[in-house]
């Protein structure tokens, strides 16, 4: 597992989700307004300006950790709701997990999503099929660790991640809501894509894109 | 009147310029500590909450009580932001405990705030407020007016000296020796939303919220005696509270009710306490714990030992509770 990821990589895969997630506002709040209460992609959105604004700033840490508890930091306050600090959490808790000071090899890439999984998992007591944010990162981070367990390449581990992910954010169309104010519409919330899992998708694509792209193997 | 986001701020500032000997509001992130020094060592209490439930959280700030308390939007959990400012600005070493009333956003900001604490070295934990005996299921029980009770407790703990693990203890065996239920009057008033469905003048809705959730309407053509034979037998029968219990009762408008209203209440609930044979040690009667303009009252009862009373019985020093 040759390749490494600086933390400026990761600040280019969060720079390039940021834009992602603005780019689909109208969606995400389209989403929302089905079985929410629409304010998923306002709320995204800002949270994602103040992200671009924090990674753009001239003074940044090299160290991956403090950089992914900014990050979080960010998120906790710029998003606000229930999503600021599922996403907060996510980013808090995947900044404990272990790195090379200023960078991760594919490894660690994927133990730092596990990390953040963990976290969110005992955060928010979401449990897959709840029809949350957990339906698409759960599959996506189980799929990283079997491509890392069968000793694929970083392409293929990234592509599985991202494949998972988005058939795990397909998934919540045809499940029930458990969990999050979606729960209240009960078999209504039926036929409808899960706003927090689409968002979480995002993370999955960005990294396939970025990451892809900058490794050489 | 002022728009609901400023209209919170000015309040705050209101108040701050009420109590200047007592408390001291900081903007940006909102928080409202006390101005009493601290000893070092000393266990900080703080409690968070949305805004429209005033005087709770922040007019129990002071001395005694709690260090630093958190008003959210309306009826909206502040935000960690605001949390972990107040953990940096009232912990003395003590490790840092927060009051929280059963609701999601509550629980999921404060449990974050903690783990972040917690990263930076500082010992936090909190103890959960579900007295709300309207709901069946004890996990989804709403905070009411222990909120209120706990604060105390935990804030008197913490001034003479108990550790955290001592003052967790005791916050949740006060927690645990209290149940509550509220009954509306009235409809709730909401900023943006309006008025909702007016209640008949002979009726009321038993087991609401504090944030608008909805009770069971019941009509009561008898008057007060009526309405509490509904709600105490709930309160009495869940702990249980058995006869010759020594407890401290905390009656609590919701905000549109007026004192006349609230002492005729009491005036049934004294009458059916002493039929039940229940010791009313100590009392408070007015708003403590509202629903913004909502018509309507929560009663409280907790069941008293020494340890207890003798943390109630400690000073306090904050804009509402004095002694």
């Amino acid at each position: 597992m040759g390749q490494e990821i600086t933390t400026s990589q990761l600040r280019k895969w969060l720079l390039s989700y940021a834009a992602r997630i603005i780019e689909n506002e109208a969606h995400l709040t389209e989403l929302d307004t089905a079985i929410g209460d629409a304010d998923h992609g306002v709320n995204m959105r800002r949270g994602m300006g103040k992200l671009q604004e924090r990674l753009k700033e001239e003074k940044q840490s090299d160290n991956v950790s403090s950089f992914l508890r900014s990050v979080a930091m960010t998120l906790i306050s710029g998003i606000g709701g229930a999503a600021g600090p599922l996403y907060g959490t996510f980013f808090l808790r995947a900044a404990t997990s272990p790195t090379n000071g200023s960078s991760i090899d594919l490894v660690q890439l994927t133990q730092m999503f596990r990390y953040g999984l963990d976290g969110l998992q005992q955060r928010g007591k979401a449990q897959a099929d709840d029809k949350t944010m957990i339906d698409t990162i759960q599959p996506a981070v189980e799929a990283m660790e079997a491509a890392l367990a069968a000793h694929q390449s970083p392409a293929v581990i990234l592509a599985a991640a991202r494949q998972a992910a988005h058939l795990g954010m397909k998934h919540t169309i045809e499940i029930e809501a458990r969990k999050g104010r979606a729960s209240y519409l009960g078999p209504h919330s039926i036929g409808h894509q899960d706003p927090g899992a689409t968002s979480a998708y995002f993370l999955f694509e960005t990294a396939a894109e970025v990451f892809t792209k900058t490794g050489a193997d | 009147m002022n728009k609901p986001g400023s209209a919170i701020t000015q309040s705050l500032r209101g108040m701050a310029l009420c109590h200047p000997d007592t408390i001291k509001v900081h903007f940006d992130p909102d928080y409202v500590e006390r101005t009493a020094p601290c000893p070092s060592g000393k266990v900080a209490v703080i409690s968070g909450s949305g805004s429209g439930h005033e005087p709770l959280p922040i007019g129990y700030v002071g001395l005694g009580m709690l260090d630093a308390a958190c008003p959210g939007p309306i009826f909206t959990s502040p935000s960690p932001v605001q949390l972990l400012a107040a953990v940096h600005s009232a912990d003395h070493g003590g490790g840092v405990l927060f009051i929280v009333k059963n609701y999601a956003g509550g629980v999921l900001n404060t449990e974050l705030t903690i783990e972040m604490a917690l990263q930076e070295g500082i010992d936090a934990r909190y103890v959960l407020v579900n007295d709300d005996v309207a709901i069946p299921e004890v996990a989804n029980r709403r905070g009411l007016g222990a909120a209120t009770l706990a604060c105390k407790i935990a804030g008197a703990a913490a001034e003479s000296g108990y550790s955290l693990d001592a003052t967790v203890n005791v916050t949740q065996r006060a927690v645990a020796a209290s149940r509550s239920m509220g009954v509306g009057t009235n409809v709730n008033t909401l900023p943006r939303n309006g008025l909702g469905v007016n209640l008949a003048d002979d009726s009321i809705e038993l087991g609401v919220g504090i944030h608008g959730e909805p009770g069971v309407v019941r009509s009561v053509k008898q008057g007060m005696p009526e309405i509490v034979d509904l709600i105490l037998p709930p309160i009495l029968d869940d702990l249980p509270f058995a006869p010759g219990d020594r407890v401290l009762l905390l009656i609590s408008g919701m905000g549109g009710t007026p004192p006349l209203e609230l002492y005729l209440f009491s005036e049934a609930i004294h009458e059916l306490m002493a039929a039940h044979q229940l010791r009313v040690e100590r009392q408070l009667i007015g708003n403590y714990l509202t629903s913004l303009g909502r018509g309507g009252y929560t009663m409280t009862l907790m069941k008293l030992d020494d340890e207890l009373l003798g943390l109630w019985d400690a000073p306090v020093h904050t804009p509402v509770l004095h002694w």
